[in-house]
């Protein structure tokens, strides 16, 4: 453990690509907890399943690619069947448990999470799966800093898409109707908002986000059945520190965690990177709760 | 259900939890994970119905009594039974500890944010487990073979997880007699103004996590032993099965009632029982499927079925 | 009399929001103390500054002589402070009885106290008290189930079982019906001189108030406006054109 962090000094080149490609995969836990935040402010449900629509969007494009489209198309396509599967899921489950107790929909949405992770490993195997979007890579230092082409895509595009939801929610008017909706539904009601309407698209809405970052997640990472909790515990995490409705802090959060998790995976070992990632948020949450009550205060 | 009757089903279950396995000995095992499952689902309860703190993350004091009875077996060079023994009080002392630890931390955190933080602290200590070399990291720990007759072995964990759940159902039927019940019940309902009645609601909280924390270690120590092997992610720290039975049981029963509970857990392990092998390799996706059905339709329990049905009786005549 | 309770120059900012400004009141141990003022005046921050609801920005709050401005609400209590709230704060799943049982003041001991059944006393206690403000028809019914006046009436009640010296009432007449009010008024009344209990109470009902109340401190935007027996508050300028929108 002393002897990886000992590198980092000898070898700033090296703490330097650690550090960077853990920034640009950073992007793609930003893009999924931009949907988290916006399904937290609108609809008030921690979106449990959230990580597995990630998956998932991984997947479409990865069957896409099988069937021979171009991976760079998978991008859209995997936003665009999220889009429907969000939909679906908002209208056969997540309405019901909108308004109620907040544990029953975290209890509801994880057991979706269970579902949707035992589904995709009944159809496309356990297997570590990937996509070549045959991009190259760029190589700084003399080679001692490689960065693949499509990260640097992914980094680009997920940045693009937050600031194009930033766009949509303060210009379109369903936006505006979303925001409205997450200050107050119940004015928003009265003002002749469908607010049922409103939340079935954000939540589809969060939904293609995730299928969009799931998509890049597979061309410049992988994924597995099992990756969606850590997803969603990133998420969560990147929610907690950055604060629901806040689009800049988010993308730092999120790219933030991506290279601290990064760095953290080469000084413990991978094998202890996911267990660094929960223990992280139990850490941020006492953290926060300890800075909270320290003078008198309770938090809500 | 009125105190005589509380009695009369007490005895009956005890009758067939004392018969049972010497009646059917080839289900010995089905019947000891059946009073496993009690465990659980009273345990969870503890917090969850009766203190409102949802706890995704219980199977960490489970993995606890699973890994502690486990090394003590292999490094104390006892024989079989003391060894065991001493693994139970090992695994009992640490998941104390543990819960006092994590509780001093973990429980001022309020709702959701709890909720999911003991989600994290679960699946961390399986992730921990599963990557740390002393305790066998991803290939798990096998346990030292039962030393009496064939056909004893089953015998011997049956009664001794029946007498682990008789324990630690009258253990909550007593403790929840006191005002340290009453105590959890102000806690769930309304947990400032238990502050501002000046509840030391601090040590009531760790103090009944700690309790659920005992009792599952035991539990863990000797179904590991039970099931002789030990994985980090899918026995000792198995939040995706046993960890989130334990939730699913209570809710099924009925949460913070006394038999609710027991009810689930019987109600869950037999139809798992019964139904679960017709499934072949669709088990999680029905596991997920039922979660979804039971918390969206039938949230209240059967004993809130129950209770509601009576009222409306009433309400009718 | 003493004073039991100090508050001196106590200011509270939410953000960028003075809700109370260097606000200062005493209430004198035996009395029955009125706090009024218009909406969003600061009396209920005021009562949570007080009561260790939040942390304040400035000034000091002595009960007793000792100050209790970085206590948090639980110990506020154990030393005899309590407050009620304004939208009603009981143990809704908890019946009547239970919900006085574990307000009782041993309930607030140690966990090893805890761990026994609650004693014959305390529910014979419980009894007369929820008998003394109408509840006793009610004792094992399920406390959400009470009307909202009635929800009321339980959580004074349960504040009396506390045994406090200064209880702060958040307009305690709010929601009750009109015809149970002056009923209500003689059992703030008794206990007062019957209990020993001091009180701070919030009110919006004028008459209310000035029949009960010594003496009223009246807030408006935040500070102390006036402060006085009954008559001198009534009759004061300031009270009438700040309840008017005049100042």
């Amino acid at each position: 453990m002393l002897d990886n962090l000992s590198l980092f000094v000898q070898y700033p080149p090296l703490a330097f690509d650690v550090v960077l490609n853990g920034l640009l995969i950073g992007a793609i836990f930003a893009l999924a907890a931009y949907g988290m935040a916006l399904v937290w402010g609108v609809l008030n449900i921690v979106n449990v399943v959230q990580g597995e629509l990630v998956v998932l969007g991984g997947y479409v494009t990865f069957v896409a690619v099988q069937w021979g489209m171009p991976p760079l198309l998978g991008l859209p396509l995997s936003a665009a069947a999220m889009f429907c599967v969000g939909w679906l899921i908002y209208r056969a489950v997540i309405f019901r448990v909108v308004d109620r107790d907040i544990f029953i929909s975290i209890l509801a949405t994880f057991g979706l999470s269970i579902l949707i992770q035992q589904l995709a490993n009944a159809l496309f195997g356990s297997d570590v799966r990937t996509v070549d979007a045959d991009l190259g890579s760029v190589h700084l230092f003399d080679g001692m800093v490689t960065l693949a082409g499509i990260k640097l895509l992914a980094f680009a595009l997920a940045l693009g898409a937050g600031g194009a939801l930033w766009f949509f929610l303060r210009k379109a008017r369903l936006g505006q109707a979303i925001r409205a909706t997450a200050q107050d539904p119940r004015a928003a009601r009265i003002l002749g908002i469908d607010t049922d309407r409103v939340f079935a698209m954000t939540y589809a809405l969060n939904a293609a986000l995730c299928g969009a970052a799931g998509s890049l997640a597979v061309m410049a990472w992988t994924i597995h059945p099992y990756l969606g909790l850590p997803y969603t515990v990133r998420s969560f995490m990147v929610v907690v520190v950055a604060g629901v409705g806040n689009v800049a802090g988010v993308i730092a959060a999120g790219l933030g965690l991506g290279a601290l998790e990064n760095v953290a995976g080469f000084v413990f070992g991978v094998e202890f990177q996911i267990a660094f990632v929960f223990a992280l948020m139990v850490i941020i949450l006492v953290w926060r709760n300890a800075m909270a009550t320290r003078k008198r205060s309770h938090l809500e | 259900m009125s105190r005589i009757s509380d009695w009369y089903i007490m005895g009956a279950i005890a009758l067939a939890g004392l018969a049972g396995p010497l009646l059917l000995p080839g289900l010995a095992t089905q019947i000891a994970f059946l009073w496993l499952m009690v465990v659980f689902a009273l345990t969870w309860d503890m917090l969850g119905g009766r203190m409102g703190y949802n706890s995704f993350g219980n199977i960490v004091f489970f993995g606890i009594g699973c890994y502690a009875a486990a090394v003590v077996q292999r490094d104390a060079g006892l024989p079989y039974f003391e060894a065991l023994a001493l693994g139970l009080l090992a695994g009992a002392v640490c998941a104390v500890l543990a819960a006092v630890v994590f509780g001093a931390a973990m429980l001022g955190i309020r709702g959701h944010y709890f909720a999911i933080g003991t989600l994290g602290l679960g699946i961390a200590a399986g992730e921990v487990a599963a990557g740390w070399d002393y305790v066998g990291a991803g290939s798990g720990m096998a346990l030292p073979l039962y030393p009496g007759e064939l056909g004893q072995r089953e015998l011997f964990f049956c009664y001794s997880l029946f007498a682990l759940a008789a324990i630690c159902f009258l253990c909550c039927r007593a403790v929840y007699a006191t005002r340290f019940g009453l105590a959890l019940n102000a806690i769930r309902d309304d947990h400032d103004k238990a502050d501002a009645m000046g509840l030391r609601t601090t040590p009531i909280k760790i103090f009944a996590w700690a309790l659920s924390a005992f009792f599952l270690a035991l539990s863990g120590g000797l179904a590991a032993n039970m099931i002789g092997f030990i994985d980090p992610r899918d026995v000792a720290f198995a939040g995706a099965t046993f960890g989130v039975w334990m939730v699913l049981m209570a809710i099924l029963g009925g949460k913070g009632t006394l038999w609710g509970p027991v009810l689930g857990a019987f109600v869950f392990h037999v139809t798992q029982e019964l139904f679960w092998t017709w499934l072949l390799g669709w088990q999680r996706v029905a596991l997920g499927l039922l979660i979804v059905i039971i918390v969206v339709f039938f949230p209240q329990g059967i004993m809130g079925w129950l209770a509601e049905r009576r009222a409306r009786a009433e309400a009718g005549t | 009399m003493s004073v039991l309770l100090d508050v001196q120059n106590v200011t509270k900012r939410f953000g960028g929001v003075v809700a109370n400004e260097e606000v200062s009141l005493t209430v004198k141990r035996g009395e029955i103390a009125g706090l009024i003022g218009p909406n969003g005046s600061g009396k209920t921050t005021l009562f949570g500054s007080i009561a260790g609801a939040h942390a304040v920005d400035g000034g000091d709050i002595l009960f007793e002589g000792r100050s209790i401005r970085h206590l948090r609400s639980a110990p506020i209590a154990r030393r005899g402070l309590l407050r009620t709230y304004q939208q009603t704060r009981i143990y809704d799943d908890m019946t009547c009885t239970e919900n006085m049982a574990i307000s009782a003041r041993e309930a607030q001991g140690g966990l090893l106290s805890l761990l026994r059944p609650v004693p014959r006393a305390t529910n014979a206690r419980a009894g007369d008290l929820l008998g003394f403000v109408g509840l006793y028809e009610k004792r094992d019914d399920r406390a959400g189930s009470l009307s909202f006046g009635q929800q009321k009436l339980l959580e004074f009640a349960m504040a009396l079982m506390n045994e406090p010296k200064l209880l702060l009432l958040d307009e305690p007449t709010a929601g009750i019906n009109p015809t149970l009010i002056n009923g209500l008024i003689d059992r703030l009344r008794r206990a007062n001189t019957e209990l020993g209990v001091t009180l701070l109470v919030i009110e919006h009902n004028m008459r209310v108030i000035m029949n009960l109340a010594h003496r009223i401190t009246c807030l408006a935007h935040g500070r102390v406006l006036a402060e006085g027996v009954p008559e001198e508050v009534r009759n004061d300028k300031r009270v009438l054109d700040a309840y008017l929108g005049v100042a």
